[in-house]
């Protein structure tokens, strides 16, 4: 795709030229980083620590669903632990990772030397560990932590005790630093991109980053607003959400899943970002209909505001209203489509292989449109009825967002790992962390649709003797899932640190684009004059 | 795969089998109008909404099915076909309008032919006219409240609560078969007429819900809404809360009994028997003895999930075993049963003599010795003084 004239990569690093940007060491580096590529970097490892936070949780949660009856947690602690699993996983570790993966890659891929705002950036980051130690800490809390579910639902949210202020607060830092995450990328795209790439020419990554960040700055205020009320209506006396006061609690719910919604696909369009760049470089073909996928995402963004209240069929909307919302999410399953389709027209009459990126990512195509799938049944309001807050609805959206968000990350970290480190990552090991996850994920999560179906609710700490079978294969799914994480920091992501086999520039044979033009490991400083970008 | 991965991967499977076997459900049965051991699909239909329901599922599933297979036929053709280690040469193509269009039209006309049908039950679901009895339900943290307001058995009201011991879901006796979905009042509806279910809260969001019957329908403090069904075939048919409402949320089940008509008129009468004769005269004056005897009970129903029965409490719930309330002024106490404070709930919704029985209780148990009986009428004045 490009024919690079670079400046940049001919000079010798190790005589830097310009001492005024010359790197600082020790701790120093670190809280005052401005560098893109160490605040990428330290994105990552806050989202691996908050995984393995969220997943511990996610584990003991299995462990006292593992059999029917109360045998290691009370209901009030299980509920802690499910809303915390939830805020930890979405604010924590899917967020910020896909905020590092914007740091790391996004410069590069436009040939740009830095973000926008480099300090805001510092910034940005810094609130994060600030925000998750207030979310996490809040366990101590008298009463314990928030336990009315990540949705916060009012009135149950307004019963809480101080672990709940403690868990909006947490959410208001985390959503600050989004918005000044998403200004920073917005304004890096938008300004910054290499003399002769025009938007359209943009790797699709900055794309779905771009309509993401967008994303982010529109609804990450709505669910500010909806937490507020929440919070004055605990401690000031106000009644948004008290019938008693003229409030409605179910306005509670059109605030949050207004933000909620949006959210989704931010959590889920960077992903697409990352696959439409693997799958090109593993086929070694150009991407199936670029401009087609600029428009599906384009259409997806647009259409995720008018959605929301599929997520409330079962509060009693009128007819008018259940139609509507659930035409509308339809409708969405048509874009999406418009991405496989594209995908699969890229691997088609291809020359492809299947290192551990491609894996993930075909891995990711498969499993991800098992949750495209669940998703339109649930669109549909009758179903909806029948399947509204039980297990399937908890199996659909880990489809989408373990096996779409997390997958996809995992792809963009075996792609882009010889890029961060200068190291390739072994490959033997990294198809042992592909073959565990995706067998086990789906131990996990598939029988959850079969409890869903015959009625188990979510957010339960004790069930029915009859859903006791399918409620163990979850539970050792889980495990095998958790063990598999851990062998992947343990013995693929640390070790690809430390060495390996030398990475070229050119990592990979099929890959395009301007991150490939500068040397594995990619220099503290790249791209300062800016490369030509020729198509 | 090499030999490594294939080696784990045996080993994981052995394991998983193991473990899924040896922890089988083999002993329980399948629950009469609940679910059944390992059921795969929605439950069995009893009215025809949840048929419509059964079929749009089916529907939607078979279309999927065949996308499925036709896209990641394609996908893993492609996948086989086109690789380097076959000498697959790149194509060039990278762009057909074409293409795109029909993929793009075709998608959306599969989705128009899917919301038909489905736009059909949806109607027949939201129409609640024409009901021939009208029922509210009202949630409680945790529990039901039933109130017949209109058509045959008008006035009869009472609270469903779980009725599964404890000694069950603490592992400390054998579950039934009806574990968690049992309850000492169930709703008893007559078979073949529509029922208008309106629900409403006390406390927080609950949902009620009655799988077999297609109904979902959440319950919102302060607000009323309605839902309806018609329940086709005699059964007990059960449900669970599916609004998460707080620590207790897995234990306020809903049982409904569809029994015939004539049944339905006995129990009508019988239930109106039943209540009158059950209901307290609030002049009635009570002994420390009577109060004690009654407030346990109440205590049991109502106050032990938090506050143990031991009274000693535990985390946000506090101990009223020695506690200042219990053992302090009057007023103090009526003011927190009648209004409620932090996670306690307002119990207003009790009647006088369940308040002050109650109330007796506490403050004459464990280590509470006030030797004070609050009679049903004290509470009659702390209600007007409120």
């Amino acid at each position: 795709m490009s024919n690079v004239t670079t400046h940049d990569t001919m000079h010798d690093h190790s005589h830097d030229h310009d001492h005024a940007h010359a790197m600082p060491t020790g701790w120093r580096r670190w809280l005052f980083a401005t560098n893109h590529k160490d605040i990428g970097t330290m994105y990552l490892i806050f989202a691996m620590m908050n995984l393995f936070a969220g997943g511990t949780m996610a584990l003991l949660i299995r462990l006292e669903l593992f059999q029917p009856g109360l045998q290691f947690l009370r209901p009030e602690f299980f509920n802690q632990l499910t809303t915390l699993h939830g805020l930890v996983m979405v604010f924590g570790a899917i967020m910020p990772a896909f905020v590092g993966f914007a740091n790391l890659m996004i410069p590069l891929q436009i040939g740009a030397s830095d973000m926008a705002f480099a300090r805001m950036n510092n910034f940005s980051f810094w609130i994060m560990p600030v925000a998750a130690s207030l979310l996490l800490g809040s366990f101590l809390a008298p009463g314990g932590a928030a336990a009315a579910g990540w949705t916060l639902y009012a009135p149950l949210s307004v019963q809480m005790g101080p672990g709940m202020d403690m868990a909006i607060f947490a959410i208001h830092l985390m959503g600050a630093s989004s918005i000044m995450g998403s200004i920073n990328i917005v304004v890096t795209i938008l300004n910054m991109r290499a003399p002769g790439m025009s938007l359209m020419k943009m790797p699709m990554f900055c794309w779905t980053w771009l309509i993401t960040a967008y994303l982010l700055i529109a609804v990450m205020p709505v669910l500010a607003g909806a937490i507020t009320m929440v919070l004055t209506d605990r401690h000031f006396g106000t009644s948004f959400f008290a019938a008693a006061g003229g409030g409605d609690p179910v306005m509670y719910q059109h605030i949050f899943w207004f933000f909620g919604h949006p959210e989704v696909y931010i959590m889920i369009l960077p992903a697409f970002g990352i696959v439409s760049e693997v799958i090109p470089t593993f086929a070694r073909k150009k991407l199936f209909g670029y401009s087609s996928m600029v428009y599906a995402t384009s259409s997806i963004a647009i259409l995720s505001f008018i959605v929301w209240a599929h997520h409330m069929f079962a509060t009693g909307m009128p007819v008018t209203g259940q139609l509507f919302f659930m035409y509308a999410t339809m409708l969405i399953a048509v874009p999406t489509g418009v991405k496989i389709f594209n995908w699969i027209a890229t691997m088609w009459q291809g020359s492809m292989t299947f290192e551990t990126p491609m894996l993930w990512s075909v891995g990711f195509i498969f499993v991800f449109t098992i949750g495209g799938f669940t998703g339109l049944i649930l669109a549909m309001a009758p179903i909806d009825i029948g399947l509204q807050d039980t297990y399937y609805v908890v199996a659909h959206f880990h489809y989408v967002l373990v096996a779409g968000s997390l997958f996809a990350m995992f792809s963009g970290f075996y792609y882009w790992a010889p890029k961060w480190t200068g190291f390739m990552v072994n490959e033997t090991r990294g198809k042992i962390h592909f073959w565990s996850s995706m067998i086990f994920f789906n131990v996990t999560f598939f029988p959850m649709h079969f409890l869903g179906l015959a009625g188990m609710p979510r957010r339960y700490a004790d069930y029915p003797v009859q859903f006791a079978d399918f409620n163990v294969i979850a539970s050792i799914g889980a495990l095998g899932f958790g063990l598999s994480q851990l062998y992947f920091l343990l013995f693929v992501a640390l070790p690809t640190y430390r060495g390996g086999k030398k990475a070229e520039a050119q990592s990979w044979e099929g890959a395009e684009g301007l991150e490939w033009t500068v040397p594995s490991p990619a220099p503290f400083h790249t791209f300062e004059t800016p490369p030509v970008f020729t198509k | 795969m090499n030999t490594t991965t294939k080696r784990l991967f045996t080993a994981a499977c052995v394991t998983m089998v193991g473990l899924t076997t040896s922890f089988s459900s083999l002993a329980y049965n399948d629950m009469p109008g609940g679910p059944a051991v390992r059921q795969l699909n929605f439950s069995a239909p009893v009215t025809k909404i949840m048929e419509d329901i059964h079929w749009l599922h089916w529907f939607m599933m078979i279309i999927c099915t065949v996308i499925f297979i036709a896209v990641f036929g394609a996908m893993f053709y492609s996948i086989f076909k086109h690789r380097k280690s076959k000498g697959s040469k790149p194509a060039d193509f990278h762009e057909s309008t074409t293409v795109e269009i029909i993929w793009t039209i075709i998608p959306l006309i599969i989705v128009i032919g899917m919301a038909l049908p489905a736009t059909k039950t949806v109607v027949a679901m939201k129409d609640t006219t024409n009901a021939d009895i009208t029922i509210k339900a009202t949630g409680y943290q945790w529990k039901w409240g039933y109130d017949y307001i209109k058509g045959e058995g008008e006035g009869i009201a009472f609270l469903s609560t779980m009725s599964t011991p404890r000694e069950q879901i603490n592992n400390l006796a054998e579950k039934s078969d009806t574990y968690l979905m049992e309850v000492d009042n169930e709703v008893v509806v007559p078979v073949n007429k529509k029922i208008r279910v309106i629900t409403t809260a006390n406390d927080v969001i609950h949902s009620w819900t009655v799988q077999g019957f297609g109904v979902k329908q959440d319950a919102i403090p302060g607000f009323v809404r309605d839902t309806w069904f018609k329940a086709e075939k005699i059964g007990t048919y059960r449900g669970q809360c599916s609004e998460l409402c707080g620590k207790e949320h897995a234990f306020m089940p809903i049982v409904v009994r569809v029994v015939s008509d004539e049944d339905y008129s006995a129990w009508v009468s019988s239930k109106k028997k039943e209540m009158a004769s059950l209901a307290d005269d609030p002049s009635k004056t009570y002994t420390l003895e009577e109060a004690k005897a009654r407030g346990e009970k109440v205590y049991a129903a109502n106050c032990q999930v938090c506050h143990q029965p031991n009274g000693k409490g535990g985390g946000a719930f506090p101990a009223l075993d020695g506690s200042m309330v219990v053992n302090g002024s009057k007023e103090g106490q009526y003011k927190i049963l009648l209004n409620g404070k932090n996670a306690m709930p307002k119990w207003s919704a009790l009647s006088d003599t369940e308040l002050a029985a109650v109330m007796t209780y506490t403050r004459n148990s464990w280590g509470n010795h006030t030797g004070e009986v609050i009679q049903p009428s004290d509470f009659v004045t702390a209600r007007a003084a409120k």
